[in-house]
């Protein structure tokens, strides 16, 4: 059973590399953030550290298993541990981990507090309010005067194609646009300012490596940079309730002329374009 | 017969002998231990169950299943398994195994059967107390398999997976099936566990504390029963809170409180609340405030159970004992200092993030020290390999391999776009679920004979073993792979090849997916050897030794007076001693000994 339990651990151990280093039959998408890179690269560094602990400990089982389930007439060694191993291997992967998180921080703080800081004092983003509720995203667009126009709960209508709930009376609003998806031009700073209407939902766009809780009551903003025009999804990553797994939108990246273009058109060009945009 | 022991069933050494008073309200600690593993053992049939029916929609979406229309006549009358179906199966599958299985037996069931006896109490402290707790703990599943059959027409319960997050579950049936009377039952039914727990934990910290035999010092403790101890710790200082925030949202639901409802929430077309100023992320901060300690509660037992073992079967004290109890207590301090990283998505200050984030990697210090102490305990042993020891060495592998993944989440950057996919479960699946559930097979294997007075068959185990250590991994280790493409968790499917629907960049998730669910299914099949051992070996297994794996500690102990503790826990192959095992009561021939 030794040499059997011995065989498997190795087994595990090396299609497990084979799986996860060698050709992942499934993986990150392809990152068409400016941030990704950074992610995609800790997440890297990470698996040097996991890999190699999840290797030496695998094979130091199987090897144990193998080599001391051997019959023999001898009795065990005794030795009830030693003071100076424990601290030997406390301090060392107290290191390497602290050493990881010090690297892991780093990345948090450049993403989160550096460039959401250069975001939010960029002088020109696209600014788009998203509006969630179960089960769709409803993109919020400022139209040719660049002014929001005012909402309120009271004016939530669905059926009238109001999901964000834009006040009829408020003149800024005229020509706001409502849309499905959200577009946004390449290599710009969009500044994404989210609300729920009901419950709580999830802005996941895995090209982008961004995630974000979508929380009734709460306003949050978030910056990002696509780098590559394209058509990416948008799944809700948060269970909002039965219809939770259909709930999702698309991120449509154009190229920043094509985007100058859309922001010339009318209210209704501009929603036949992007209903156009959003077929297969 | 003299070296046989008594089966519990013949015990007659407390008092009354009606048969209620004895097997069913009893304040016998072992009987109560064994109605606990009975009760996690019904449970876990019912929540892998479910798993099955979610792996037959998840790797067939939309196809019809005879085996979910038996289950479910209701919910599923053509036996296809709608999207809201799913859900609950996942909230049930979720809240049964987290509750009434991975905290129940470990703790409450291995716990009342053996704690006692390993630091030479007769008793717990207070049996009526250890009584009432059971009690509790088997109303509150019964209030939650009430979901079963009271909720909307097509779920088995709410629509909100374990951590029932509101406002989705503060609003009543507007926001969707199952969070009616669904939430109701369910936070109902918790609420009681909470007190259970409460009351399980004020015996188990008062009997380690104030009832262990002379010569019992803290230092000689079995490991298990330094496991026990924090997890009762932790249990004492987490329950409450979840009970605090469960009769919070209980208040929001029934009696229209805004404990974690914010203003303005407008729902399927109804302006619900104008005034209302909760907060939803305060649920949270509850909820993992105990959630993330409870991790901690479902696995110390194993990882106690995993030295003891590995000590007995490799014949060897357990390397650094003192460095393990030391990572025991500091994992069950820092456990309850990490609790945000549930939240790195969430909108929580990036601040608060940063410092979880650190906490979090630094508790990854005592489990590794545990992992080096295990391979130093094995080596240069004389394994041997019986079926308690192939389980207690796959716990091994099994926390190394869902362990590790901790250092990818723990990382707030990264875990970003791993957060709610199937990495998550992967991880939590392999450290938390079937680690913790291979330390209780390993408890039961190792137990058996202490239990029911007969051997179980090691032929079956080690099929038993082999079958479920390669299908979890199967099951699971894809799972990471699913998660790094991006699938979401708690979706109903993810991209149905048939038609079309779903996410289109995960349409090369398929083929993965249908292996998890073969492997899944294999796994599942190989349970039922170990209920067929567990059946055989209760009515056909030989009868037991008094002390069949040669171990030390005092459960085993056949001295009939109260038992004197002389030494260590883990007195194995000392140079010199006659045997290769010294019991902690063998009295000592020279006054030499430890």
């Amino acid at each position: 059973m030794g040499k059997a339990l011995a065989i498997m651990l190795v087994l595990l151990t090396a299609i497990t590399v084979w799986l996860f280093a060698g050709k992942p039959p499934l993986w990150f998408p392809e990152n068409i953030s400016t941030d990704g890179a950074m992610i995609d690269a800790q997440f890297a560094r990470t698996s040097v550290v996991v890999g190699l602990g999840f290797i030496g400990v695998q094979l130091a089982l199987a090897f144990a298993v193998w080599r001391f389930s051997r019959a023999s007439t001898t009795r065990a060694a005794y030795s009830p541990g030693s003071t100076k191993a424990d601290a030997a291997w406390t301090i060392f992967t107290l290191i390497i981990f602290v050493s990881l998180a010090i690297t892991g921080e780093r990345l948090w703080s450049r993403l989160q507090l550096i460039s959401a800081a250069a975001g939010a004092s960029s002088v020109d983003p696209v600014r788009v309010n998203l509006v969630a509720q179960q089960f769709q995203f409803t993109f919020h667009y400022a139209g040719s005067d660049g002014v929001f126009g005012r909402t309120a709960p009271e004016f939530y209508n669905d059926a009238m194609g109001n999901a964000v709930g834009l006040d009829p009376a408020d003149a800024a609003g005229k020509d706001d646009s409502q849309l499905p998806a959200l577009v946004v031009p390449a290599s710009r700073d969009v500044e994404l300012t989210m609300r729920s209407r009901d419950v709580i939902h999830n802005f996941f766009v895995p090209a982008m490596r961004i995630k974000q809780d979508i929380v009734p009551g709460l306003t949050i903003r978030l910056h990002f940079t696509a780098t590559r025009p394209g058509k990416y999804e948008i799944p809700c990553a948060e269970l909002c309730g039965n219809g939770h797994y259909k709930m999702k939108s698309w991120m449509i990246v154009v190229p920043a002329d094509e985007y100058a273009g859309l922001e010339r058109l009318s209210k209704a060009e501009l929603r036949a374009r992007v209903e156009a945009l959003l077929k297969p | 017969m003299a070296d046989v022991i008594e089966p519990l069933t013949e015990d007659a050494r407390h008092g009354p002998k009606r048969f209620l008073r004895r097997y069913v309200f009893s304040t016998d600690h072992r009987v109560i231990g064994i109605q606990y593993w009975l009760l996690a053992l019904a449970s876990v049939f019912i929540g892998m169950a479910l798993s099955v029916l979610m792996r037959l929609q998840l790797g067939w979406p939309g196809g019809h299943f005879a085996v979910a229309r038996f289950l479910f006549p209701q919910a599923a009358p053509s036996g296809g398994i709608s999207p809201d179906l799913y859900l609950s199966l996942v909230t049930m599958h979720g809240t049964i195994m987290i509750f009434f299985v991975l905290t129940t037996a470990p703790q409450s069931g291995f716990g009342n059967l053996f704690l006692p006896a390993q630091i030479g109490a007769r008793a717990m402290a207070f049996p009526v107390l250890n009584m009432l707790s059971f009690w509790l703990t088997f109303l509150s599943l019964l209030v939650l398999l009430a979901a079963f059959f009271v909720s909307a027409p097509n779920v088995i319960g709410p629509i909100a997976g374990w951590t029932m997050y509101p406002p989705l579950t503060a609003l009543g049936e507007i926001t969707g099936p199952g969070q009616g009377t669904g939430v109701v039952l369910w936070l109902l039914s918790i609420s009681i566990f909470c007190v259970a727990s409460l009351l399980g934990s004020i015996n188990f910290i008062t009997t380690v504390l104030r009832m262990r035999a002379p010569g019992m010092t803290p230092w000689r403790l079995p490991l298990t029963c330094w496991a026990w101890f924090t997890g009762a710790c932790i249990a004492l200082l987490s329950f409450p809170v979840l009970l605090a925030a469960g009769i919070l949202l209980l208040a929001d639901h029934l009696v229209g409180s805004h404990f974690f409802i914010p203003a303005s929430e407008y729902v399927n077309g109804q302006l619900m609340t104008a005034d209302a100023s909760g907060s939803p992320i305060l649920w949270q901060h509850l909820f993992w405030f105990f959630g993330h300690p409870e991790v901690y509660l479902a696995i110390l037992p194993g990882m106690g159970l995993t030295s003891h073992l590995l000590s007995t079967f490799a014949r060897k004290p357990v390397f650094g004992y003192r460095a393990m109890v030391a990572a025991t207590v500091g994992i069950g301090l820092l456990g309850f200092l990490i609790w945000g990283h549930h939240m790195f998505a969430s909108g929580m200050s990036p601040y608060a993030s940063a410092a979880f984030s650190l906490l979090t990697l630094v508790i990854g210090v005592p489990s590794a020290v545990k992992t080096f102490n295990w391979l130093g305990t094995i080596w240069r042993g004389r394994l041997r390999l019986t079926t308690p020891m192939l389980f207690s060495l796959g716990f091994v592998s099994l926390f190394v391999s869902g362990g590790l993944t901790g250092l990818f989440l723990g990382q707030a950057a990264i875990d970003i776009p791993l957060h709610d996919t199937y990495f998550v479960v992967a991880h939590f699946h392999l450290i938390m679920g079937v680690a913790a559930v291979f330390a209780l097979f390993a408890g039961t294997y190792f137990w058996f004979p202490k239990m029911f007075g007969r051997m179980m068959s090691e032929r079956l185990g080690r099929l038993h073993f082999v079958l479920t250590f390669a299908g979890v991994y199967a099951t699971f280790m894809p799972m990471y792979l699913m998660g790094i493409a991006g699938a979401p968790r708690r979706y109903a499917f993810h991209y149905n090849p048939a038609t079309g629907e779903g996410l289109q960049y995960l349409a090369g998730l398929v083929p993965v997916t249908r292996f998890v669910s073969y492997a899944a299914f294999v796994t599942v099949a190989a349970q039922f050897l170990f209920v067929f051992n567990l059946l055989w070996s209760y009515w056909r297994g030989p009868r037991a030794a008094a002390n069949p794996w040669q171990a030390t500690t005092l459960e085993w102990s056949d001295v009939a007076t109260a038992p004197v503790v002389h030494r260590g826990a883990y007195e194995f192959s000392v140079p010199g001693a006659a045997r290769d095992f010294r019991m902690q009561d063998e009295p000592t021939a020279s006054p030499s000994g430890q």
